[in-house]
């Protein structure tokens, strides 16, 4: 289906049934939906003409629900607003608004069935809109899986226009003129003699029609926001220090706290002794909770020297205590018992393999930390009726719920005011800053308590991305591969975090074999099963989640059937591929890369395709093996993702999750010794930093009618991409990250 | 004990080994400058004393001699410092965090080598972590700033 013709149907729904993925769209004179979050504040005069638009005599402001965790997603969400309400940017207030349902999110169901993202026969599709159900009645307010752009595009323009055609009705009563023959601009309805009525005189009288529910959405070459360059509503305040974060709250009144939590992850605190905190200065209480002890000072450095005088006793890890462990308990689990599904099965692997010779491969993925820049931290405030949180969540209406429960109160009563990120990657889908910090307000009460987690802290405590292996066996014959058989077993991420969230996952794991067994091949016999060790030291959604391992394992070793095959990477995955999308990103690279033109010494290039959140993303890594090591030199990337919004954050984005998953893959890893992770701060565990950084070139394609996040798939091809390249340039075969532990790099 | 920071004379009681970072945050409720490692690993904290580049993670207030300068003080929304407006102009920041820190490197590596090689400014900057892998816009803004500095 054209996108013309999406758009015309969708705004057909508009207009008969004036709803949206449930949502209702409307003015709101009285409470006529109780899902509204802007109603319970709104005063006579203001126009909340549905849960993204508030205007009333001093402004307009724009609701971006979305988490901000650096990926700029408060500046789309205002920008999809403002293109249709024809606003400009430098008009308009953001806020993140209320947790509410209203802010349920309708894309992130597209992930979680066990369905390709390209599948749209019918079974997938109604699955889809079944888990979307769910989603809605869960209220379920999520930031995360890529999905901030796909559920806003559609709702957060027509929440705009809505409001828009409701202020040309309101300017229509006003004058008598008739509304089709007003139009408008910059924040206001022009007349036909070019008079101009803003919207923040109109709403008032706004506030009093009907809404005009009509709607549809413009055609994209109308458009004067969307795909254009425009300054990012935050980067003044990114650039002079002045972007408040969580962790940067303040208030009269405050104390400051931290912890030590059993870094024996899920392990009580058995006792501890706390006497040569006395008399240290500013240190207010010492507070003994089941899982650790925390500190309450006056400063955060107070706090943060005090908890190292106390000596803790903790209970022993519930998973084994040694890395080596691990990796045998991972090994083990490829077993008839284990299978978590077989997910693909393309042709006969089984006769195909007979008598074949067989090439086989192991590849390993180890745990790695999340750990933003922003350390975990929250501003708590426990009152006997109220109770206020000052974090940056990417799971709002989780939050109230769980700290509701955990104080026995209300959901009502747990106001969370979601701030700016410094960075998430998956970090802040976690609790445990607001459990801690709530447990530790609660012995204060009607004292805001910040909490701030020393670095070590966050290390320890990280729920780190899953350990996985998998095994291959492959074949090829005239110079082709014709036979790819992966068996994948990583621990469960998604059970492992779900289960935390009280709600555990029915069904297989898509995460364990994603990136994998949807790979956009046509390879005669071809299978993808997964294998699910079960829980090992907690694990949660790391930037990409499955598919940073899955992809690796599956493009790494596609690569080796490629070259004993004796064919160009680039040339058989052209040949393999059987998707236009995928097609074209991978000649996009190809031609970007200059891919097959003549190489220096000691020079390689490596290419991936990895379709992750729908996305398919091919990446080209060219590496130098220097006497002193590998150097990265370029990457080329490019990915499909429908419609690229804001241009100059998509290339940020794209760039930076390049980087993470090479800087992971080259560099990172957390490995377990006596039930701690080994690894406590960035010394030890840091990404790629500015030297070893490749010059890195971003494409955007748009020719799929779904539009779609792009804060992940950049990561898996990264990873097989690199060891690719490195193949090439010296013919050393990486299979387990992180390489350096393998070879130098630079 | 006496501290002068962004032209401001502050009065302070706290310990001689407190860490500069920690004065400015939460005595002073100077929040630009960002607790990232506390080890003098990420640079999250950088600010200059006198002019030049350092850690206040690790500088005891009981060892500063000199006057500070945090992010706040480089430039403001209103008048922003060159390496600011470069900032700006290639919209480097991601979530940000780091930005402070980086920007303050800069301005001060800057200051001792208006005209950087590449491999210089990978020198000068690899101490400051960006999580979010906006390296390639550092490096852009860097020679934009460069370039801007020495008109003036
Ligand atoms: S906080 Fe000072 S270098 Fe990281
Ligand atoms: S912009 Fe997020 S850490 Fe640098």
């Amino acid at each position: 289906m054209g996108r013309g013709k999406t758009i015309a149907r969708r705004s057909f729904l508009i207009g008969s049934a004036a709803i949206l993925g449930g949502v209702a769209f409307g003015t709101y004179l009285v409470k006529r939906d109780p899902e509204n979050p802007l109603l319970a504040d709104a005063v006579a005069g203001d126009a909340v003409f549905n849960p993204w638009v508030r205007i009333n005599a001093s402004g307009i402001t724009l609701v971006t629900p979305h988490t901000d965790l650096g990926q700029g997603a408060t500046a789309m969400q205002a920008m999809l607003i403002a293109e249709e309400l024809d606003v400009e940017l430098e008009q308009i207030t953001t806020t993140p608004g209320v947790p509410s349902a209203a802010y349920y999110n309708t894309a992130l169901a597209a992930e979680a069935v066990p369905f390709r993202s390209n599948d749209d026969g019918f079974s997938a599709t109604a699955m889809r809109g079944t888990m979307g159900a769910v989603m809605k009645v869960l209220g379920a307010q999520v930031t995360g899986g890529s999905t901030a752009v796909p559920d806003s595009f559609d709702k957060l323009r027509l929440a705009g226009a809505v409001a828009r055609e409701t202020l040309k009705a309101a300017a229509a009563a006003e004058t008598g003129i008739d509304a089709a023959q007003l139009t408008t601009a910059r924040g206001a309805v022009v007349l036909p003699d070019g008079a101009r009525m803003d919207y923040t005189t109109l709403a008032a009288r706004a506030a009093q029609i009907e809404p005009v529910t009509n709607v549809s959405l413009r055609d994209p070459s109308q458009w004067r926001l969307i795909g254009k360059p425009v300054q990012r509503l935050d980067i003044i305040a990114k650039s002079t220090g002045t972007q408040i974060y969580g962790i940067d709250i303040w208030m009269e009144g405050m104390v400051h706290a931290s912890v030590r939590s059993n870094p024996r992850k899920g392990a009580p605190m058995t006792g501890f002794d706390a006497a040569r905190t006395e008399g240290m200065r500013g240190v207010q209480k010492i507070v003994g909770l089941p899982y650790g002890v925390a500190v309450i000072a006056d400063n955060t450095w107070r706090a943060f020297r005090a908890l190292e005088e106390i000596d803790i006793d903790w209970d022993i890890a519930p998973y084994p205590a040694e890395q080596a462990d691990h990796w045998v308990e991972v090994a083990a689990s490829f077993t008839k018992e284990r299978l978590d599904r077989e997910w693909r099965h393309d042709g006969d692997v089984d006769a195909a393999l007979e008598g074949a010779d067989v090439i086989t491969a192991e590849y390993r993925a180890p745990y790695v930390a999340h750990q933003p820049l922003e350390p975990l931290s929250a501003v708590v405030k426990v009152g006997a009726t109220r109770v206020d949180i000052w974090a940056a969540h990417q799971l709002p209406r989780f939050v109230q719920q769980r700290v509701a429960k955990r104080l026995d109160m209300d959901t009502e009563q747990i106001h969370l005011h979601n701030q700016f990120a410094g960075g998430s990657f998956g970090h802040r889908l976690e609790f445990d800053n607001i459990d801690v910090a709530v447990d530790v307000a609660h012995e204060v009460p009607d004292t805001p308590v910040k909490l701030t987690f020393r670095r070590e802290e966050d290390f320890a405590q990280d729920y780190n991305r899953q350990i996985g292996m998998a095994r291959g066996r492959g074949a090829h014959a005239d110079g082709k591969v014709t036979v790819l058989d992966l068996d994948i077993a990583t621990v469960s991420a998604s059970r492992s975090q779900s289960r935390r969230l009280g709600a555990p996952m029915p069904g297989p794991d898509t995460q364990i074999p994603a990136g994998a067994w949807n790979m956009r091949y046509a390879i005669p016999d071809l299978r993808v099963r997964a294998y699910a060790v079960p829980e090992l030291a907690p694990t949660s959604s790391w930037r990409s989640v499955g598919a940073s391992t899955a992809g690796f394992f599956a493009e790494g070793f596609l690569d080796e059937l490629i070259h004993a095959a004796g064919a160009d990477p680039m040339e058989e995955r052209l040949r393999l591929v059987n998707d236009d999308d995928a097609r074209r990103v991978l000649e996009a690279v190809a031609e970007m890369s200059n891919w097959g033109s003549a190489l220096g010494p000691n020079q390689g290039r490596g290419v991936a395709l990895v379709t992750s959140f729908g996305v398919p993303t091919a990446e080209v890594v060219e590496v130098t093996a220097t006497d002193a090591g590998i150097k990265v030199d370029r990457v080329w990337v490019a990915a499909e993702v429908g419609r690229v919004v804001d241009p100059v954050t998509f290339e940020n984005v794209v760039a930076g999750g390049v980087i993470w998953g090479l800087g992971h893959a080259m560099n990172s890893e957390i490995t377990y010794s006596d039930g701690m992770a080994e690894q406590d701060n960035y010394h030890m565990a840091e990404g790629m930093r500015l030297h070893q950084c490749p010059v890195i070139e971003v494409r955007g394609l748009e020719n799929s009618d779904t539009v779609r996040g792009v804060g992940e798939p950049p990561v898996p091809p990264a990873a097989p991409a690199l060891a690719n390249a490195i193949f090439a340039a010296t013919g050393t075969r990486l299979r387990e990250m992180p390489f350096f532990n393998t070879v130098d790099f630079v | 004990m006496k501290l002068t920071v962004n032209g401001t004379e502050h009065e302070i009681d706290v310990e001689e080994d407190m860490p500069l970072l920690w004065v400015l945050r939460d005595e002073l409720g100077i929040t630009g400058v960002k607790y990232g490692c506390g080890i003098a690993q990420c640079g999250a904290c950088t600010v200059h004393v006198d002019g030049v580049a350092v850690r206040a993670c690790q500088l005891a207030v009981g060892d500063l001699s000199g006057e500070v300068t945090t992010i706040e003080g480089l430039g403001t929304p209103e008048t922003l410092h060159a390496v600011q407006e470069a900032w700006v102009a290639h919209q480097v920041a991601q979530c940000g965090y780091c930005q402070s820190g980086q920007i303050m490197q800069a301005a001060s590596f800057l200051d001792l080598n208006a005209a950087p090689s590449d491999d210089q400014i990978d020198a000068a900057m690899s101490g400051n972590l960006c999580r979010c892998g906006t390296y390639p816009r550092i490096r852009a803004a860097i020679k934009t700033a460069a370039a801007k500095l020495q008109e003036v």
